[in-house]
């Protein structure tokens, strides 16, 4: 009989109970949109270093995981170094040149970048032939809207599409590594990242501590181990971005749900009036209203679910190579209880001036 | 007549025998309230007796303070000072909480505005407070009967707003009803309805009480309506004259 009643209070104010559970579910959208495009970003990031097929990483000194790459500073004999190394049968060095966030664009030794992996899967052309080509990502072509023979100014340089890939493979944007060399300051002769493969993939971790051991202070990892770093946890910048997001979000619950319930006690003070003169106590009362918030929240949970495939859908046909979003289903669970406790915390104050309401002034109330 | 009805009836003759115990027992009732810096004394001492099946009518002027009686013997609101036992419970020294208890399935109310919940059918205005007092939200074969009295049984699945002032009040009078409370109170019931329809929901009460015995209490300035009644009771300026 009390749904009844909480389903008859929705209907009979169609637009404010729509707008409490749209803005409700803006913030679900919101808080799934961040998380899924952090993780979604995260993940591809780890699949294209896994899909390098590399063993072991050598990043630069000093660097972390997701410190912007944007010099050259390893020279590329240890390239030579590493491949003469026992177990490591091919090794290739990288270079990369930040562009605008999150784009870069990477130099490749292609002919050892193949030996390795096999090459990029062309869906149109192929690898840069000379230092003005470069070969893209179908991501990175679907947002540019590029083909091959295209030019693509980058790094003040223009350059012609040669190729375009399959994505998940290192790079969106790869040129020939002479051809970044030659651009980027102090890049003759230097790389950013060096990967090796071995003859045994059960070896990395001693191969890593003997490159380790003779590099001294080169940060040298396992590429299962790098790939593992690139998570939300690992980057403490973003967690605390998420954490604010959220926060924020639990605010705009919070106001958007005092707002209407707070209106709608204000409107309802006769009804209230009504339900305490015929028995019912304080409890009910506000159960009443606590019910009604939590539908609130569950119907925005599932309208702001719903919504994040629309996110999702608009970034991957607008932005595809930018941003990648992801379904994080466990965090539909906690986009949802953020959004009852966001709810409920706003309920609270009009649910104690519903309780504390006066039955005598409630029922005379115009 | 429903074996109901039939036992509500002897509960309403009950009256005749001396030893039956009044179903209202006011005695020395004063309420005062506090308005800036001044007390408003609304009560001044009232004593009244309300047998059990009894129609009885208070009678005042606007002001006098049978509105704040209403709602004193509602459980609306406490008194200050004086007993007031309703159905054997005492007011006086009740909480809120045991307030709340005594509407939940001693006293019945119908309002001068009607005060049905808007969002809800007629049917549902009723099973509410069924629900609210713990009973089955299931009507009886009794109650339908009621219903039927009151002429409202083809308006149940009806919104207020779709229901005239006349069927409105009939609506709250069987949700006043629906749980058997041992007292109807009523206040200015026929407030907002015109005279034809006045004289209908008097006419049910008076038939609520002769045919199943219900006690009824009923606030007026009318005396037209107070005529209804079996028994008049005057009040001016706070006192039962």
């Amino acid at each position: 009989m009390l749904n009844k009643l909480i389903l008859a209070n929705l209907s009979h104010r169609p637009v404010r109970t729509l707008l409490s559970v749209l803005a409700i579910a803006v913030e679900v959208t919101m808080i799934l949109t961040l998380v899924g495009v952090s993780h979604g970003t995260l993940d591809s990031t780890a699949a294209r270093a896994r899909g390098v097929g590399a063993d072991i990483v050598i990043r630069p000194p000093n660097s972390s995981v997701m410190s912007s790459l944007n010099s050259a500073p390893i020279s590329d004999k240890y390239v030579a170094w590493l491949a003469s190394q026992p177990h490591v049968t091919v090794a290739t060095g990288t270079a990369v040149q930040s562009l605008t966030f999150p784009d870069s664009i990477t130099g490749i030794d292609f002919p050892t970048f193949n030996q390795m992996n096999g090459g990029f899967t062309y869906l149109h052309g192929g690898d840069p032939q000379t230092d003005n080509d470069i070969a893209v990502d179908e991501y990175y072509a679907d947002q540019k809207h590029l083909h091959v023979g295209d030019p693509l100014k980058l790094v003040n340089h223009t350059w012609r599409v040669s190729g375009i890939y399959e994505g998940g493979k290192l790079a969106r944007i790869t040129v020939k590594l002479s051809a970044l060399q030659a651009i980027m300051p102090g890049g003759e002769g230097h790389v950013t990242v060096i990967y090796g493969k071995l003859d045994d993939p059960k070896l990395t971790p001693q191969v890593v501590a003997s490159v380790k051991k003779q590099l001294g202070n080169f940060p040298v990892y396992s590429m299962e181990e790098l790939a593992s770093m690139y998570s939300i946890s690992n980057i403490g910048m973003l967690k605390v971005f998420i954490d604010v997001v959220i926060g924020v979000a639990v605010i705009v619950g919070f106001i958007v749900v005092f707002m209407a319930m707070y209106t709608a006690v204000l409107e309802r003070t006769r009804e209230i009036g009504i339900i305490k003169a015929v028995g019912g106590g304080p409890g009910l009362v506000l159960q009443i209203l606590l019910r009604e918030t939590l539908l609130l929240a569950i119907l925005g949970t599932v309208v702001g679910i719903l919504m994040t495939f629309g996110t999702k859908w608009i970034m991957r046909h607008t932005v595809p190579a930018s941003l990648v979003q992801e379904t994080v289903y466990i965090w539909w669970i906690y986009a949802g209880l953020i959004a009852i406790v966001g709810a409920l915390l706003g309920a609270v104050v009009p649910g104690y001036k519903a309780v504390h309401q006066d039955v005598t002034e409630a029922l005379s109330y115009e | 007549m429903s074996d109901v009805m039939r036992s509500a009836v002897s509960e309403a003759e009950k009256p005749a025998q001396t030893e039956v115990e009044p179903i209202i027992r006011v005695r020395g009732l004063t309420k005062t309230y506090r308005v800036g810096d001044v007390d408003v004394h609304a009560l001044r001492g009232v004593d009244l007796d309300v047998m059990p099946g009894e129609f009885v009518a208070i009678v005042g002027a606007s002001g006098s303070g049978k509105s704040t009686l209403f709602h004193i013997l509602g459980g609306l609101t406490p008194p200050s000072e004086g007993t007031v036992v309703i159905a054997g419970k005492d007011l006086a020294h009740m909480n809120n909480r045991e307030r709340t208890e005594l509407r939940k399935g001693t006293v019945g109310f119908v309002f001068q505005k009607y005060n049905l919940l808007p969002t809800l059918t007629a049917e549902d205005n009723i099973r509410i407070v069924e629900y609210i007092g713990g009973r089955s939200t299931t009507f009886s074969p009794e109650f339908q009967d009621v219903l039927k009295l009151l002429g409202i049984a083809d308006r149940m699945k009806h919104k207020p707003r779709a229901l005239s002032g006349g069927q409105q009040q009939r609506v709250a009078i069987a949700r006043a009803v629906v749980n058997h409370p041992a007292i109807l109170l009523a206040d200015e019931p026929t407030g907002n309805l015109d005279s034809q329809n006045s004289a209908a929901v008097l006419g049910l009460l008076r038939d609520l009480n002769r045919r199943v015995g219900q006690t009824i209490l009923m606030i007026t300035h009318d005396p037209d309506a107070a005529s209804y009644a079996g028994r008049s009771v005057h009040i001016r300026d706070g006192r039962i004259v």
